[in-house]
């Protein structure tokens, strides 16, 4: 039952509840309109405290197309946060008004924090620092179903920015719960997986290396980052890092032919456009189902999924 | 050698890891409180070559927490009537509520007051805890 629960991280979720949301995302999928009222009277807080393009489009869209409405900032500057108000005081107020909230923060562990505040109203983490974006992970969950039939025994080649790619450390988390996952962290020294993410997983389950070309034969699925400037205290480590592994075509050509490109986006320079029109590409099919994997979500943490 | 005398009541931590002392001494608040209070600083030992002890002539409650995260391997020795009547070897605590604090730049503990932060151990031979809400690994006391 996910009904009234928050989601801070991929493990607050079950095996099992994050399969009813996938089952729900494609139900939506095959019949939109049958889900077009289902939010209709509820209200969404759309809370971000930093800036974002896909995340919040994504959210406020899917509630949208879920009947519902949305309340909220997309600049703490135009809220009480400017006058120093507190996260907790802030999300009690929040909750006199709103459903359901999705929370943005640049600081690592705000939305745990800010859900201990919530009494009745379920908490989304859309990304808190360098540390978790739940969310993003179920797209890629439904991206990795849609593409390669289910999320088991893959070798994962995970390339650009581990330390900082909150993205990544969510999806590596949750793909370690599936059955013979193998992972490829690859990343210049600088910017190598953390230790907190490193302890979930076996030794054997997974090699590091900073070369791309000799390992992206073997791979199922290739995530590549960006290295986020924001992330940097350093300009100038910022800018010897940041096109350390550029995705082209030559480097597809050592690929496997149903390997599948995948990245959070926003991309910089990591993925040369000339990649775009190779069928293996799928971060922007990523994108499209961000949108339906959050209309699931919002209606399972709602509870209304079945009123149609 | 210097002679302390016999202790009637109270608390004796033992084995503690010589330099280790004074931060005991310090994260216990001892010098806060008025009872007999003596810090001995390496004294030799066979089995640890060189140790503090420190001897706490008072009824005051220990926080048994604190001592665990600073030296697991001290031993507490607690006296009644200048006979010692009960011992404790410390271990490690599995969670540590509202003493620690995490030590990562970007959590949000450290811009917003959080009350009680818990953490849980995730490697004891590190002396390492992980932060409920970034998730951080840190030591309570800062590593070399």
């Amino acid at each position: 039952m996910l009904k009234g629960r928050h989601l801070i991280e991929p493990g607050d979720f079950s095996l099992d509840e994050i399969e009813s949301i996938m089952q729900l995302a494609d139900n939506i999928i095959a019949n939109p309109e049958g889900y077009s009222l289902v939010c209709k009277g509820k209200l969404l807080a759309s809370l971000f405290y930093e800036p974002s393009t896909r995340t919040r489009f994504s959210f406020e869209a899917a509630m949208l197309r879920l009947g519902g409405e949305i309340i909220g900032f997309d600049d703490p500057s135009n809220s009480s946060v400017s006058k120093g108000e507190s996260l907790g005081d802030t999300i009690r107020t929040i909750e006199c008004y709103s459903d359901i909230a999705v929370i943005r923060h640049p600081r690592e562990g705000t939305a745990r924090l800010v859900s201990k505040f919530a009494k009745e109203m379920p908490i989304i983490n859309a990304g808190d620092g360098g540390h978790e974006h739940p969310t993003q992970t179920l797209t890629d969950l439904l991206t990795i179903r849609k593409f390669k039939g289910g999320c088991d025994h893959h070798v994962v080649g995970v390339c650009g920015d581990l330390l900082f790619g909150r993205t990544i450390h969510s999806l590596v988390k949750m793909l370690n719960r599936y059955q013979g996952v193998k992972f490829v962290f690859i990343s210049p020294k600088e910017l190598r997986m953390p230790e907190n993410i490193l302890g979930h997983l076996d030794a054997h389950v997974y090699t590091e290396t900073d070369n791309l070309d000799e390992v992206i034969g073997d791979l199922d699925i290739l995530y590549m980052s960006r290295v986020q400037r924001e992330r940097f205290v350093s300009e100038e480590e910022y800018l010897r890092l940041k096109n350390y592994y550029v995705l082209d075509k030559k480097k597809m050509k050592n690929a496997k032919a149903d390997m599948i490109v995948m990245h959070p986006l926003p991309r910089v320079n990591e993925i040369a456009t000339e990649v775009d029109d190779d069928p293996r590409a799928v971060y922007f099919n990523q994108a499209k189902y961000g949108m339906y994997v959050r209309m699931a979500l919002i209606a399972k943490l709602l509870g209304v999924e079945d009123k149609k | 050698m210097i002679n302390v005398s016999k202790l009637k009541k109270g608390i004796i931590i033992d084995h503690i890891e010589a330099g280790h002392g004074f931060e005991i001494y310090k994260e216990l608040h001892l010098n806060d409180i008025e009872d007999v209070v003596v810090l001995l600083k390496n004294i030799p030992s066979k089995k640890m070559k060189q140790k503090d002890l420190i001897k706490i002539e008072t009824d005051m409650q220990i926080d048994m927490t604190v001592l665990g995260l600073i030296d697991p391997n001290v031993t507490i020795n607690f006296v009644k009537n200048g006979e010692m009547y009960k011992k404790i070897k410390l271990t490690l605590p599995k969670v540590v509520n509202g003493i620690m604090k995490c030590r990562n730049p970007r959590c949000i503990t450290q811009y917003e007051t959080v009350k009680e932060i818990k953490f849980y151990l995730v490697n004891e031979e590190k002396k390492q805890y992980r932060c409920e809400y970034c998730d951080a690994y840190t030591t309570f006391i800062e590593e070399d």
